[in-house]
């Protein structure tokens, strides 16, 4: 009876295909280390911010006069509305932290380099999904930082040359920030982006199952078609889509259950640190919540010191750190285009960092030390000290790249093994 | 792939302990989904008790109050009125009150606790329209009966207690809702002596 | 790797940045299961606040519940002016008005301890001195020119600032040790009128978050509930894992 449902849906649809061809049958490094979470966490977040997302505009009122309210009416009124409001509060800066650090495992492991090119650009394309998400969404609770942060941002585009006070213009709908603001950014934050960032991910995920999965050692677990004896070839059952295309070795598991199993653990501790801030510091010490945004929006008065939620930070920093505006907001841009072409920028044929220079793991790491660097210095006033402090970092964020891309031509790497290590 | 025999039983406990313990959590985060649909806070300050003073409505008059955005009629019904709730009981479906439509203390034939003073929810049990009071000229409508309320949606009829006429749609009494006096002049409309 | 995360993770809250005041605050022991004490709060609240100041986002009824007031005391000794127990905290205030009479509308205080900190608050509410150069006779250490009088004067007493104000980068009135002394013409004793602020702060901070103890009880639970899903869930994947490596 069961079977037969089954065999009557996959007829006309392939459920069972699908299912097994991407997740359960799906063949994985063994050697995939913790590193490798994070992706998983992403989509788990994903998830989270839709449905908090779906509930919380069940009761938010998008209009500058009752938007404020509005927060404090699903804060107080609503029955767990406090849980609903703090999942995507906290939700928010948790889908940045295991987007940079599943970033960085790219950086590390060389992910983006060929044949991962599309997947690592899908990737870009998401961050900066997300990025616009996450500031529209910022606008909406209409508190003080809501607003002046909006304020600042859109100001940026003012530094197009001819055409940049008619475009700042034309985004705000208003002289200034306004209800107008506030409804677009509504639909964006809620229907537009939310689907842009839904099929972006269907993408990124489909790119990556067809050029398979990265590993901590670069090294590839498939072989031609044919060159392996069944000796070598894995014991697990993985989906004909791939086994057809090439031989894969004995070194990988199915998605299912190893990898997810796997994921769920790290999930279950993701959720541990996450219910913490949660119910217990939801703001973060003012850096998820920050102290301004309690207070309504008010066009006439500024809060004494303007600083974007951390994760937009680094790149405020870089954006601070030139003292020409137009400079300024070009470099910003550029410190996201940059990354965006790692997979041409970095010539080297291995992968892993494991293998690689150690010219390229200091390059990386005082990249990555810049990068929290300028994180940290973005929340803080510009006095002088930190000025030239993010002007050195911002060059020395550049300044991996251009290293990068000098030095992969003809990087002295360690010998790859045959096959993963473990 | 090792060849070490798999402890199936092992595997097989945790496994079900997992999927339970996992089950438990996604009903768990499901609950404050489910809950914040309940009427929140400003919903139940709106729908909150409403005191009513009654000492202006003449006999044979109607109040209409707002109560959980339902009108509630109060009538304070002549001694005819009163009188003739007898005489038609054998065209009525549920003349006794059976039928849990008001708090015990109102189940009887005036469905009330004061005699002369009906409190009931204006909507018509069948479709949620609201009905009209119409005081002396309710022969037109039911013969023998000088006043009642009538839905002008679907032609149901109720008496001036609220019964509903036999062969109308309407299924069931108008409902009353929890009162109670404070004083002999003023009711409070929504809860029950002594509930706060 | 993992260790450095968690490290950093740890660190974050000590880098936060405070409400932006440049005077020493002191500090508040805050207390939301100590009911006694938000009460007491509640009650200076309604009594010399709420003339000015709205708690517009915090209902009457839920404040009473949550910190076991019943009632009909909350009818009786808290609501003034005939609101209805499911009300928001309001005042009748003409908006137009207050602007002519403080220079600027007097802020809603539902938040307050959100956006200020308690520590500010409570420093705050001690930091009024006699000026006669100000509009209400009256200026405050934390909030210079400020324009609110000090409603609390009947508590406090005449409170002064005896101190050398020192001129320091040639700017005036530069805290140099200097602290606040009172005449000893109000209702409580300094000690007393300290804990009366503390109740206020409580109230305060409760009103900002009225979810917090709920919060870290469902907290408590979920966490537990966590780790006993971790527990399992690592000794299945290690179960099956063992078969791979």
């Amino acid at each position: 009876m069961w079977k037969n449902l089954l065999d009557w849906i996959e007829y006309r649809i392939p459920m069972m295909r699908v299912a097994n061809m991407h997740a359960l049958q799906y063949p994985a490094p063994k050697n995939m280390n913790f590193w490798y979470v994070f992706g998983f966490l992403a989509t788990i977040v994903l998830v989270n911010q839709i449905v908090t997302g779906i509930w919380l505009t069940m009761s938010y009122n998008p209009s500058a006069e009752g938007a404020f309210a509005s927060v404090e009416y699903i804060m107080r009124d609503v029955e767990y509305g406090w849980l609903l409001r703090y999942m995507h509060s906290t939700g928010a800066s948790a889908f940045f932290v295991v987007v940079y650090l599943h970033m960085m495992r790219g950086m590390m492991y060389g992910s983006y380099q060929k044949p991962r090119e599309l997947l690592w650009l899908f990737g870009m394309f998401i961050y900066l999904a997300l990025m616009a998400e996450a500031f529209m969404g910022y606008l909406l609770p209409w508190g003080q930082m809501s607003y002046w942060g909006a304020q600042v941002i859109i100001s940026l585009f003012g530094a197009i040359p001819v055409i940049g006070d008619d475009i700042t213009l034309w985004i705000r709908g208003d002289y200034v920030i306004s209800g107008a603001t506030l409804n677009r950014f509504f639909a964006l934050h809620v229907i537009a982006l939310p689907l842009v960032i839904v099929v972006l991910v269907f993408l990124h995920i489909v790119a990556l199952h067809e050029v398979g999965s990265n590993n901590p050692d670069g090294v590839d677990v498939k072989r031609p078609k044919g060159s392996l004896s069944d000796d070598e070839k894995t014991k697990f059952k993985i989906h004909e889509y791939y086994t057809n295309k090439k031989d894969i070795l004995d070194d990988i598991v199915p998605f299912f259950p190893h990898i997810v199993l796997k994921d769920l653990v790290a999930f279950g501790i993701f959720l541990i640190l996450c219910s913490y801030v949660l119910f217990f510091t939801p703001e973060m010490g003012g850096f998820f919540l920050e102290p301004p945004n309690f207070e309504a929006a008010n066009p006439m008065k500024t809060p004494e010191h303007i600083a974007p939620v951390w994760y937009f930070t680094p790149f405020y920093a870089i954006l601070r750190a030139v003292p020409d505006k137009l400079l300024g907001v070009i470099a910003m841009f550029a410190a996201i285009v940059m990354l965006a072409l790692l997979p041409w920028l970095d010539r080297c044929k291995v992968k892993s960092i494991r293998y690689r220079s150690t010219l390229h793991k200091v390059n990386l790491a005082q990249f990555t030390v810049c990068f929290v660097l300028l994180g940290y210095l973005g929340v803080k006033p510009a006095t002088p000290t930190y000025t030239i402090m993010a002007q050195v970092a911002s060059l020395l964020y550049f300044a991996y790249f251009g290293l990068l891309w000098l030095y992969s031509k003809n990087e002295k790497c360690k010998p790859l093994p045959e096959r993963i290590t473990k | 792939m090792s060849n070490a025999p798999v402890d199936n039983s092992r595997r097989r406990f945790l496994t079900v302990a997992t999927s339970v313990v996992g089950g438990v959590g996604v009903a768990g985060a499901a609950v404050p989904f489910i809950a914040s649909w309940n009427p929140s806070a400003k919903a139940k300050a709106a729908g909150a008790p409403v005191e009513v003073n009654i000492s202006k409505i003449e006999p044979g008059q109607m109040l209409r109050v707002e109560w959980r955005g339902k009108p509630v009629w109060i009538v304070n019904r002549t001694p005819e009125m009163i009188a003739g709730l007898a005489g038609h009981e054998d065209q009525l479906r549920d003349a006794a009150s059976e039928n849990e439509q008001q708090p015990s203390y109102a189940q009887n034939r005036h469905r009330s606790i004061k005699p002369e003073i009906l409190v009931a929810v204006g909507i018509c049990t069948h479709l949620g329209c609201s009905p009209q009071y119409i005081p002396e000229e309710f022969e037109a409508k039911v013969e023998g009966v000088p006043d009642g309320f009538f839905c002008p949606c679907h032609g149901s009829k109720f008496d001036m207690s609220g019964r509903v006429f036999q062969s109308v749609p309407a299924p069931l009494n108008l409902q009353i809702p929890p009162h109670y006096y404070i004083d002999d002049n003023t009711i409070l409309v929504g809860e029950e002596q002594g509930a706060a | 790797m993992k260790k450095i995360l968690i490290t950093l993770l740890a660190l974050l809250p000590a880098l936060a940045f405070g409400a932006g005041s440049s005077v020493p605050l002191d500090h508040v022991e805050v207390d939301l299961r100590d009911k006694a004490s938000i009460q007491r709060g509640m009650a200076l609240f309604v009594n010399y606040c709420l003339g000015c100041h709205q708690q517009k986002y915090q209902r009457y009824q839920r404040t009473a519940d949550d910190n076991g007031i019943s009632l009909d005391v909350l009818k009786e000794n808290l609501m003034f002016t005939g609101e209805k127990v499911g009300d928001h905290i309001t005042n009748t205030m003409p908006e137009d008005d207050a602007p002519k009479w403080f220079g600027s509308t007097p802020p809603d205080l539902t938040l307050v301890a959100r956006v200020r900190t308690p520590d500010w608050i409570y420093t705050y509410l001690r930091s009024f001195y006699v000026d006669p150069l100000r509009p209400f006779g009256v200026n405050n250490t934390v909030f210079p020119n400020v324009g609110m009088p000090h409603v609390l004067q009947s508590l406090q007493g005449i409170p002064t600032k005896i101190a050398h104000t020192a001129m320091v980068d040639g700017e005036e009135g530069v805290q140099q040790g200097e602290k606040i002394v009172v005449d000893g013409s109000g209702k409580l004793s300094p000690e007393e009128y300290d804990a009366a602020m503390r109740d206020l702060v409580n109230y305060l901070v409760y009103t900002a978050e009225p979810t917090r103890l709920e919060s870290e009880r469902l907290g408590t639970w979920v966490i537990g509930f966590l780790i006993i899903f971790v527990f399992f869930i690592y000794l299945l994947k290690k179960d099956y894992w063992r078969d791979v490596h």
